[in-house]
């Protein structure tokens, strides 16, 4: 992604989006009426207490789940529209997510995980190879491409995941608590390569609890009760 | 997703789990094998029963003294309560028949008889010349009963190949006497050994004339009396005709039953038919067990797999691609453990063999192809459900941490 003036067209717009969930007779409102505009190439994170709503948010925003009420546009098109096949594929190849448990499938190798979303996406395998071998090789990965996820360590699986977000060349990484389950060090290794994939120009979207993280953000955003509280501006960031 | 990355992800998963998998094959092997080794030995009854009728020789009309026969109880019965004799005078009117190229009455006892010391108690049957001919017997040694008077029989006699060998030893039978009551009998020829007929082991029999049996066995009635019909296209004919000489000769009244070969032939292969199709339908029950296993073990993988498949969804998947690997995954388990099943079913079709070598137990084709395809079926059919609950599973709540 290019560089993107506040002015432009944003990369996501939310408006008025609500998830309202039914529990027994209650109902219970994750996101009420969020209003949200985000440019390509932001790196943003969303901050809050649990049940906040922030990671109501993210799957929203990553076509996970669908808004109750309210208009998503992403890149211009009006998603909440799509049907689920078309949603799938615009998961497929416009964004990626990392997980804070990292999700990946315990039988296949480090290999094989990183080209799953290639594979889904009908991807021969005689291209798949070229681009794992290089994911392997961005992510320091090359010597553990054999093993399966019980034999790498936790920095090792999430570097894994994150290649494997990547593998598709999204315009968006959505990362829920990805440092989470990792030691403060390896943490770092990890927020750094988020990082650099940001510096690369893709729009970086981070949930986490973490206020040290959280602050690592050019734009930073605050939830509470299922609505954003502070914002600290759009487009914040970019330019540079 | 590309068919053969659908193909190995299913196998993939399907390998990755290795003791549900083998017991999901096991299952549906058993179900399968069930069906091809019960078949195998309903069918391999039928042809052991076609086989042992065609051996009696072929275009043949059986005449049974009394009626027998179905048809309920009816008024003449009841009056005339004993049957006439089926006679040898009888047996020459029905070889006057056009419709008959040979007839033998036949007349059956069991008797002791003595060579020497060495005593033994064996089946005698009285008949004539033509017998050999219409039981397409063939001979060892020597000749068959002479043609001569049906009422006068010479005494010579036509030994089996086990009476042989147990009345004489090396000794050569051929001239030899055997006593049978008052009487002796010349040896005059040994039968081929043939090892049994249906219910008359022919390796144990002493043949003599029909007159002298009557006589030994005190009796004038006969047993049966064989009559081979001028080709197949006779056989009616000949049992028509055979029909109408009897009722002729006894006052009207039909009081022998007259049966062919091809109608016993084919309501025996109707009954064994029908048998075999019976246990068929008993092993394919074990295949709907197994189907209905499949798809619990599938619904179980579901449940255990939500997390991977919440994965594959946020990276991309459709439900349709999530449906299709888990129907796959279904068809390979199902089409493994029809296979081993055919496998196995063979084995045991085999062993069957090894152990009753008269008993030909050879899976009908029918039955085969049809287990498989039950299986393959079943297999599918019961793994849509589960594939379909896959495929509509919510992402978020798949990918929550439990």
């Amino acid at each position: 992604m290019g560089e993107a003036g506040a002015t432009a067209a944003p990369q996501i717009e939310l408006q008025g989006i609500e998830r309202v969930f039914h529990l027994g007779d209650s109902a219970v409102h994750a996101l009420a009426g969020i209003d949200l505009a985000i440019d390509a190439g932001e790196y943003l994170s969303v901050m809050g207490p649990s049940g906040s709503g922030k990671s109501t948010l993210l799957n929203v925003l990553g076509l996970l789940d669908s808004p109750s009420g309210g208009r998503y546009r992403l890149e211009g098109r009006d998603i909440t529209t799509l049907s689920a096949a078309e949603q799938a594929r615009v998961r497929s190849r416009r964004i990626g997510f990392v997980f804070q448990s990292f999700h990946l499938v315990p039988r296949l190798t480090a290999a094989e995980n990183i080209a799953l979303p290639m594979m889904l996406a009908g991807i021969a395998a005689a291209e798949r190879a070229p681009r794992v071998e290089k994911a392997l090789a961005d992510f320091g990965l090359v010597d553990r491409a054999r093993h399966k996820p019980d034999e790498l360590s936790g920095g090792q699986r999430q570097r894994v995941a994150i290649a494997r977000a990547t593998v598709m060349q999204p315009a968006m990484l959505l990362a829920d608590e990805p440092t989470g389950n990792l030691d403060r060090a390896t943490g770092e290794e990890v927020m750094r390569l988020l990082e650099a994939l940001h510096e690369g120009g893709v729009t970086l979207i981070m949930v986490t609890h973490d206020q040290a993280l959280g602050d690592r953000a050019h734009r930073r955003i605050y939830m509470e009760d299922g609505a954003i509280r502070r914002d600290s501006g759009r487009g914040a960031g970019l330019g540079r | 997703m590309r068919t053969r990355d659908v193909f190995a992800s299913a196998f993939g998963a399907a390998a990755g789990n290795p003791l549900r998998t083998v017991l999901l094959v096991l299952a549906m092997a058993i179900g399968v094998a069930a069906v091809v080794v019960l078949t195998a030995l309903g069918d391999g009854a039928r042809r052991y029963v076609v086989r042992e009728f065609t051996s009696l020789g072929s275009n043949l009309v059986i005449v049974l003294p009394g009626r027998t026969a179905t048809g309920g109880v009816n008024p003449a019965s009841a009056i005339t309560s004993t049957p006439r004799d089926l006679t040898v005078e009888d047996a020459r009117a029905v070889a006057r028949a056009p419709a008959a190229l040979r007839v033998a009455p036949v007349v059956v006892g069991t008797s002791e008889m003595s060579v020497g010391s060495r005593l033994r108690d064996t089946l005698v049957l009285g008949s004539t010349a033509e017998f050999i001919d219409i039981r397409r017997f063939t001979l060892a040694q020597g000749r068959f009963l002479p043609v001569e008077d049906w009422d006068r029989g010479s005494p010579v006699m036509v030994i089996g190949a086990k009476l042989r060998s147990e009345l004489f030893g090396a000794e050569p039978p051929l001239g030899q006497f055997v006593r049978i009551g008052e009487r002796r009998f010349r040896v005059i020829g040994v039968l081929a050994a043939s090892g049994s007929g249906l219910g008359m082991n022919t390796d144990e029999l002493a043949i003599v004339p029909v007159a002298l049996a009557q006589q030994l066995f005190n009796t004038n009635n006969l047993f049966r009396v064989l009559v081979e019909a001028r080709g197949r296209a006779a056989i009616p004919e000949a049992k028509k005709q055979a029909t109408a000489i009897l009722r002729e000769r006894h006052g009207g009244e039909e009081d022998v039953t007259v049966i062919t070969q091809d109608a016993i032939l084919a309501t025996f292969d109707r009954l064994l038919g029908t048998l075999t199709l019976g246990v068929a339908g008993i092993a394919a029950i074990s295949l709907a067990v197994a189907g209905i296993l499949v798809m619990n073990v599938m619904l179980v993988s579901v449940t255990q797999r939500r997390a991977e498949i919440g994965l594959m969804k946020a990276l991309g998947g459709s439900g349709g691609t999530i449906r299709q690997l888990f129907l796959v995954e279904a068809a390979l388990l199902s089409l493994a453990g029809a296979l081993a099943g055919f496998a196995l079913g063979h084995v045991g079709a085999w062993v069957i063999r090894a152990l009753y070598p008269t008993l030909p137990a050879y899976p009908p084709d029918w039955a085969v192809l049809a287990a498989l395809g039950t299986a393959l079926v079943t297999g599918v059919l019961f793994g849509v459900m589960p594939a379909r609950r896959a495929a509509a599973l919510d992402p978020v709540l798949a990918l929550a941490r439990r």
